[in-house]
């Protein structure tokens, strides 16, 4: 642990000055409007919620609460756009789209300074990935729009209908971007409902949209918690639900449709096993490590939130994970140099609270950065539980916050059946230097997406997606039209 | 000098073994005269349990056994059809069928194996694909094994309907347990002698003969299975299986055709419907 002290040291005197990234720019109003047909429309009921910074717990602005009334309209101006939107030649609903990237583009700098404000997220992720993500989805379906017989060969695509779609509040551009971007390139048309945390940047969106000449009621954006997210589900002229979020709500949803004409995908939790073999290159396995649970607080449904060591390697690896850890630096999310930012919500923070007492009840050993956290806000410190084992809840459950659970294994055998032993089925990662072991392992690990001697990586062209209690359905890549299209 | 014909005995078929029913109870198939046919085995609850967790132990042998080696697997479950097409016609019109619809349904049923058998190998290429990401890496996305699949068989067509539902999911690495037609059962369990006799692993096809009534449910709730496929048109039994479905986020897919002789019935897109499809990435620069 010399060298953690070293470290110390050189924390305390290579301290880094702030670099704020600037708030002059941004565009935002004290009010939010519901984006219905076209217009941006005042709630029936006249009800609004605060959209709060959660780095400061201070109100951003007021954003309209929609209920069953409101959905009414929103999935009727939906329904009627249908009838132009659907027989549309693809290549002019590809330009409306196309459009839709450009000036998502134009803007990404207010886009992300507005996501780290409203989500807590640091804003070089939200710079970095979140909106150059979000602009090359609309980029690449803008490009499938014409060319959908290519992808179903010897079948013909039909667009299904109004689509209902419901984000987190994890990515919420970029979640956004992958359910609408599909759903127009196909013909559907949309009512989307971002998280109540984070309404804004789809908000922004909206106003995007408008601007991009986007034929009115092809794009309804509603904002709202659970309810409004019910009343979209529930509501007879919607012919399909795209869902992000819990397991336990992706469960709610696939029973409340039974029986129902609606078709459904569901993208919910996960509890990822990032797997160190010996023969990794252990300190780019560190940065993996770090990157697979850390990223955006560890709110990432497909984060590397179990870790599994060989024990040959054990000491080593977290021995210098622990030093690693020390060199984050936590806090306004604004700063260019914060890596990690504030936990989204207030409640989010207590779910994660609540693990950490589980794991330290369940018997096992926490380790946290020696961090200082900023006074306001809601902040977790990089944290690690070590004695774990396959049956405790902090290795079962998905926590969604930035707690690393790590086990140890002897043998390939062992460390698939460990990784296997959840019931989710989302992402895994794998870490070593011997090819055959990497693809002996990706083709028995039970997961969506495998990542190997890499994590947490997205693209516009790669499907993504969960197996088991993860949800079914892929989004991104080729096989993300298949939703979004029904056949005779 | 006349002579008492041997009857057979149609047990369930688990693991590669045709046990009875540990429940030890019956139902009985008469003809359209009445007479009695077979007394089939009523298949528990536990049966079926027992059913899942022998399928759930052959998948991923099955799995990982070659393209090529499924493919001339089913191409041999075809070649022992075809050796006993007398007596799977004979029972078809035994049961109700007209002799022509008899003889067209257990050719075609052949005909069928062979064209799954025949994609076992290409499936494969027609849905992966290689993923251009922006960044140093290499991605790419193929099809896997959903699991452990029930199937509902078809109540009419009870050979080809059957075939024409679980050949596309054994040929893609799935394992199955199959409720057999409840008022056409006999043809699933001389198939699954046929099966017993192809080289086609035990617990990779298991077949149940039983109540929908009884067992559709637990199908749908179970928690190791990972995908139900139900053949029917019942909408009450659609919404029930839907509903219970959701306790594990099970894969559902509703089959509402009452004719599987059509040319529409062969396609890799039935394949499809028991995968999963999983993504790998890979950097590319070092």
């Amino acid at each position: 642990m010399q060298k953690k002290a070293e470290n110390k040291m050189f924390k305390a005197s290579w301290a880094y000055d702030e670099a704020p990234e600037s708030t002059n720019h941004i565009q935002l109003k004290k009010q939010y409007d519901l984006y219905i047909d076209g217009k941006f429309t005042k709630p029936v009921k006249g009800q609004y919620f605060d959209t709060i910074d959660p780095s400061t717990n201070e109100k951003i602005a007021s954003v309209a609460e929609a209920t069953s009334e409101d959905i009414d309209k929103a999935v009727e101006a939906a329904k009627k756009a249908f009838v132009g939107w659907s027989k549309l030649s693809g290549k002019e609903r590809g330009k409306y789209i196309f459009r839709i990237a450009r000036l998502i583009q134009e803007r990404a700098r207010e886009f992300a300074v507005i996501e780290s404000l409203d989500g807590g997220k640091p804003i070089r992720e939200s710079r970095d990935i979140d909106i150059p993500l979000a602009a090359n989805h609309f980029f690449y379906y803008a490009g499938w729009a014409d060319k959908l017989a290519y992808a179903f060969p010897n079948r013909s695509p039909k667009p299904i209908g109004v689509v209902g779609q419901i984000i987190p509040w994890n990515f919420p551009l970029l979640m956004a971007a992958w359910k609408l971007a599909p759903a127009l390139a196909t013909g559907n048309t949309i009512v989307l409902k971002p998280a109540e945390t984070t309404p804004l940047t789809a908000l922004k969106l909206a106003e995007i949209i408008h601007e991009s000449g986007l034929p009115k009621g092809v794009v309804n954006i509603v904002t709202g918690a659970g309810e409004t997210g019910a009343a979209i589900v529930n509501h007879p002229n919607v012919d399909k639900i795209a869902f992000t979020g819990s397991t336990n709500v992706g469960k709610y949803i696939q029973k409340a449709i039974a029986g129902t004409h609606k078709k459904l995908t569901l993208e919910l939790g996960g509890k990822g096993a990032n797997i160190i073999f010996e023969d990794a290159a252990i300190d780019q396995a560190v940065e993996g490590i770090i990157n697979a649970i850390f990223f955006n607080q560890g709110h990432v449904c497909c984060a590397g939130s179990r870790l599994f060591v060989q024990e040959s390697v054990a000491k080593l690896v977290i021995d210098k994970l622990k030093i690693r850890m020390e060199t984050l630096i936590v806090g306004n999310p604004l700063d260019k140099n914060t890596d990690i930012g504030a936990i989204n919500s207030k409640k989010q923070l207590q779910t994660i609270e609540n693990y950490i007492k589980i794991g330290l009840n369940e018997g096992s050993e926490i380790y946290q950065a020696d961090c200082k956290l900023p006074a306001k806000g809601n902040w977790c410190a990089p944290t690690l539980f070590l004695n774990v084992s396959q049956s405790h809840r902090i290795v079962q459950e998905e926590i969604f916050g930035p707690v690393l659970a790590i086990q140890t294994f002897r043998t390939i055998d062992e460390v698939i059946e460990k990784a296997n032993n959840t019931p989710y089925g989302l992402s895994a990662g794998v870490w070593t230097q011997n090819g055959a072991k990497i693809f002996h392992l990706t083709q028995k690990l039970k997961a969506g997406v495998v990542w190997a001697n890499t994590f947490n990586k997205f693209d516009p062209t790669s499907p993504f997606g969960g197996t088991n209690e993860s949800g079914f359905g892929r989004e991104g890549g080729l096989h993300g039209l298949k939703p979004y299209v029904k056949f005779d | 000098m006349s002579r008492l014909a041997i009857q057979k005995t149609y047990k369930l078929y688990i693991g590669g073994k045709f046990p009875r029913s540990e429940s030890g109870r019956f139902y009985a198939i008469n003809d359209s005269k009445g007479n009695l046919i077979a007394n089939m085995c009523l298949a528990s609850r536990k049966d079926f349990r027992n059913a899942v967790v022998i399928a759930r132990n052959a998948q991923s042998s099955w799995a990982n056994s070659s393209a090529l080696n499924k493919g001339q697997i089913l191409y041999r479950i075809a070649e022992m059809l075809e050796g006993r097409k007398e007596q799977f016609i004979a029972e078809l019109i035994a049961q109700g069928e007209t002799a022509e619809n008899a003889k067209n349904e257990v050719l075609l049923a052949i005909d069928r194996l062979v064209y799954f058998a025949g994609w076992s190998d290409k499936y494969q290429q027609f849905f992966s694909c290689i993923n251009p990401v922006s960044s140093a890496h290499f991605n790419f996305s193929v099809l896997e094994p959903v699991g452990v699949v029930a199937v509902i068989a078809p109540e009419k067509q009870s050979l080809l309907g059957l075939i024409s539902v679980i050949a596309p999911a054994i040929v893609g690495g799935n394992t199955v347990i199959v409720l057999a037609s409840e008022s056409k059962p006999l043809s699933a369990i001389s198939f699954a002698e046929v099966l017993n006799s192809s080289d086609v692993p035990g617990g990779v096809v298991n077949i149940l003969t039983g109540k929908k009534e009884e067992l559709v449910n637990q199908f749908a709730s179970h928690m190791d299975l990972n995908s139900i496929i139900y053949c029917g048109t019942d909408e009450q039994l659609i919404l029930s299986i839907s509903e219970l479905a959701s306790n594990n986020v099970k894969r559902t897919t509703f089959y509402k055709k009452n004719d599987w002789s059509s040319d529409s019935c062969e396609s890799p897109y039935f394949i499809e419907k028991t995968q999963e499809v999983k993504t790998t990435w890979h950097p590319t620069e070092i």
